[in-house]
């Protein structure tokens, strides 16, 4: 049988469906069944370009052309032109902005791309196992290039003029961390990097540690340099076991090859690093906490000032950044502050790393330019949210985030735009609700999850965050009454105002910001006991229609609280106060007589 | 393994190795060898990434096929886990999603010997700072 040599692609994403892109499809399996090409000629449905925009999208290989904004009625001429007389059609062709360096595995196309890995430049391209395909692809270049051509100073220079800002979610410039250590004077330091991700639907950090370990190992040998510490600390959760793994080996490696360890590359430089284990608490995220945790006390925080900087691991100076902090750093040696700071906007720098997740079509790991905006992100790279629903949210910045709504669509992604709408950046995770999603209930999850993380060191987020979620129960029971919603935002400001750390002073922000943008949700819970994204299982009501209630008993005896009566081929009802909304009846009953109201 | 004394060594290092995989795996020339890919982070060996690289190298070493099976890290493409990604000598890589063990056996009757395309190809859309 013979090979086949061309193959047509056209793009299934939702976006390009909507715009005929099955009909294109057809239209070119149809044209290569009349030629007799088919064993030659292949057309084929692919997964979602990301540039729905453009769409549809149709790619020929092995040529590598796009053709974007196709309609059915071109297919005739794609193909005769360029399949088979291999002259390309301009009229259609996508366009090629004219950069002089070919970027990325297959892409000619400049930046048309919404995507850019820096972070996560080696992630699902080389083996991270393997040093070798790390140090083929630049591994350990910034390092060597610092010891050996750049001062401690000139180095730290560079970070401040690239514009980094912590990856961790809060932003701090990073140069400037850095400096603030190296000014202090002590006979020991130490750099930590923050592996404790534990934000709820987040997986950056595992994701960057789990596909290119090097790059993290790499960063913190050159904040050893600028700083003055000769010893690294990477703390990391034990939940994370594959990511501990590959760490392990990626050390063992370097330290084989002399790249870890004393006097590397020549220079008198000594740098080696060790693995601390977290025990999964959310906490610990916070840098006091974290030092703590790592000293072998309670994951506790303690009042900045003294900050780590000054006063950190075992009392000694400590510089503290997270794992995608780090992962960019070699990538700025390498290519320089003046490119870094050639993305992004204009305070905030760069890419950012985040895990799309939830209702959405494209679940995944992306990574983009500061300063894109929300619409992009949801509606072409995730592919638009699942099964045709509307959008309502997206809850950027975890448990300490807030929701950002269609009115935020269009804002530019940065640190300070994020916190203006009322979230924050966060550590990336980006959860996308759907109309299906109750505000309040949302609000309510991330509570329950930081009632349940607080350290109970102080009271305004010990107590105050259980008496928060409680009166959130009370909503989404429908036993509030309207004073609450007051009490609700009043105990907001209290705890926000005068928690200890970071976790207690952000943790009413999905209720604050919830209120916010969906009172009205809060007042229908509260004054018309009801839930329009029908979520909220006490404000449900299960009834039988007695039109359509054969009396075929068939829901009764599936009720496992014997919440439905009624005799033999009579209409059947439900005791509301005995029903637990299990759902059962209504599934089991075959004649559509059983709706929630 | 020899220590790296050196930013030249290190620089010397890395010529050899890129020289290395310019010769195996360099998509514009076609003597190379297939070169296959498997996300293997956490999310990807959770549903089934492993039992899919084992099939590609039994298959490959059964059918006396010639290639370089490695893992790597995520691809970012949650959704369509376990991902593999091909390069065919003189082809552009080609990511497949959804590939459990019935569709790697299909994927190397299909592509790998007859430049096929099977369904669930994920296009690239990202760019990186470097070459591939």
């Amino acid at each position: 049988m013979a090979k086949i040599k061309y193959h047509i692609l056209v793009c299934g994403g939702t976006s390009c469906q909507a715009a005929k892109s099955e009909e294109i499809l057809q239209k070119f399996q149809d044209l290569i069944k009349i030629k007799g090409l088919d064993n030659e000629v292949q057309a084929i449905r692919t997964g979602c370009f990301g540039f729905c925009e453009q769409g549809p999208v149709v790619q020929l290989l092995p040529d590598n052309t796009f053709y974007s904004r196709v309609k059915p009625e071109d297919c005739a001429e794609i193909f005769e032109g360029h399949v088979i007389k291999g002259t390309k059609v301009p009229r259609l062709q996508f366009p090629v902005p004219a950069t002089g360096e070919l970027q990325g595995g297959s892409s000619q196309k400049g930046h048309t791309r919404k995507q850019i890995r820096i972070a996560l430049r080696n992630c699902g391209f080389i083996n991270p196992e393997n040093m070798d395909d790390y140090i083929a692809r630049d591994g350990y270049q910034a390092l060597g290039k610092v010891l050996t051509e750049l001062s401690p100073e000139a180095t730290i220079e560079i970070l401040k003029k690239s514009g980094l800002r912590g990856r961790g979610g809060g932003g701090f410039p990073t140069g400037l961390k850095w400096e603030i250590t190296r000014a202090v004077t002590a006979d020991q330091k130490y750099v930590v990097c923050n592996a404790d991700e534990g934000d709820p639907g987040a997986f950056m950090d595992r994701s960057v540690l789990e596909g290119d370990p090097h790059s993290v190992l790499e960063a913190m040998a050159i904040n050893g340099y600028c700083t003055g510490a000769d010893k690294g600390v990477i703390y990391i959760r034990a939940e994370y076991p594959l990511a501990v793994e590959r760490l392990k080996i990626a050390m063992k490696q370097a330290r084989e090859y002399g790249l870890l360890g004393v006097d590397i590359l020549g220079t008198g430089f000594n740098f080696d690093i060790e693995i601390r284990y977290g025990a999964g608490a959310f906490v610990c995220g916070e840098e006091t906490a974290l030092i703590h945790s790592m000293e072998g006390l309670r994951g506790e925080p303690t009042v900045k000032p003294p900050f780590p900087s000054e006063s950190g691991f075992l009392g000694k100076p400590t510089n503290v950044n997270n794992v995608e902090t780090y992962a960019n750093i070699p990538a700025i040696i390498n290519k320089g502050a003046d490119w870094f700071a050639g993305i992004g906007t204009e305070k905030s720098k760069g890419t950012k790393v985040f895990a799309l997740a939830g209702k959405i079509n494209n679940v995944g790991l992306i990574e983009v330019p500061m300063g894109i905006t929300l619409r992009e992100v949801i509606f072409e790279i995730g592919g638009g949210i699942k099964n045709d629903r509307k959008f309502k949210a997206v809850q950027t910045g975890g448990p300490s985030g807030g929701m950002l709504t269609e009115k935020d669509l269009d804002t530019p992604i940065d640190y300070d735009n994020l916190i203006a709408a009322g979230s924050m950046m966060g550590s990336g995770g980006m959860i996308v609700m759907d109309e299906d999603d109750c505000m309040v209930a949302m609000a309510k999850f991330y509570l329950e999850f930081t009632v349940e993380e607080s350290c109970g060191k102080c009271s305004p987020c010990r107590i105050g965050n259980k008496r928060l979620f409680e009166m959130l129960e009370k909503v989404t029971q429908g036993h509030a009454v309207m004073e609450d919603l007051d009490k609700l935002r009043n105990l907001s400001h209290v705890i926000k105002d005068t928690s200890l750390c970071g976790l207690g002073q952000t943790s009413p922000n999905p209720v604050l910001s919830s209120m916010a943008n969906f009172y009205h949700e809060y007042l229908e819970h509260v004054g018309d006991k009801k839930c329009r994204a029908g979520s909220c299982k006490s404000l449900m009501q299960y009834i039988i229609h007695a039109e359509n209630c054969i009396g075929c008993t068939l829901c009764a005896r599936n009720c496992p609280v014997d919440a439905i009566s009624g005799e033999r081929k009579q209409a059947h009802f439900i005791d509301q106060e005995k029903c637990i909304k299990c759902g059962a009846c209504m599934e089991k009953c075959k004649f559509n007589a059983i709706f929630i109201k | 393994m020899e220590k790296i004394k050196s930013l030249a060594d290190l620089k010397k290092l890395q010529e050899n190795l890129l020289a290395k995989t310019e010769l195996q795996g360099n998509a514009a020339n076609s003597d190379s060898r297939i070169r296959v890919r498997v996300a293997m982070a956490t999310c990807g060996i959770a549903s089934g990434a492993r039992e899919v690289m084992e099939v590609f190298i039994e298959e490959f070493t059964k059918r006396n096929i010639d290639a370089v099976v490695s893992q790597t890290g995520c691809m970012g493409y949650c959704y369509a886990e376990p991902t593999v990604e091909i390069t065919l000598p003189g082809n552009e890589p080609i990511t497949f999603g959804f590939v459990d063990v019935k569709k790697a056996s299909k994927i190397i009757d299909k592509y790998v010997l007859n430049n096929e395309l099977v369904d669930g190809i994920i296009p690239v859309n990202y760019e990186t700072i470097y070459h591939n």
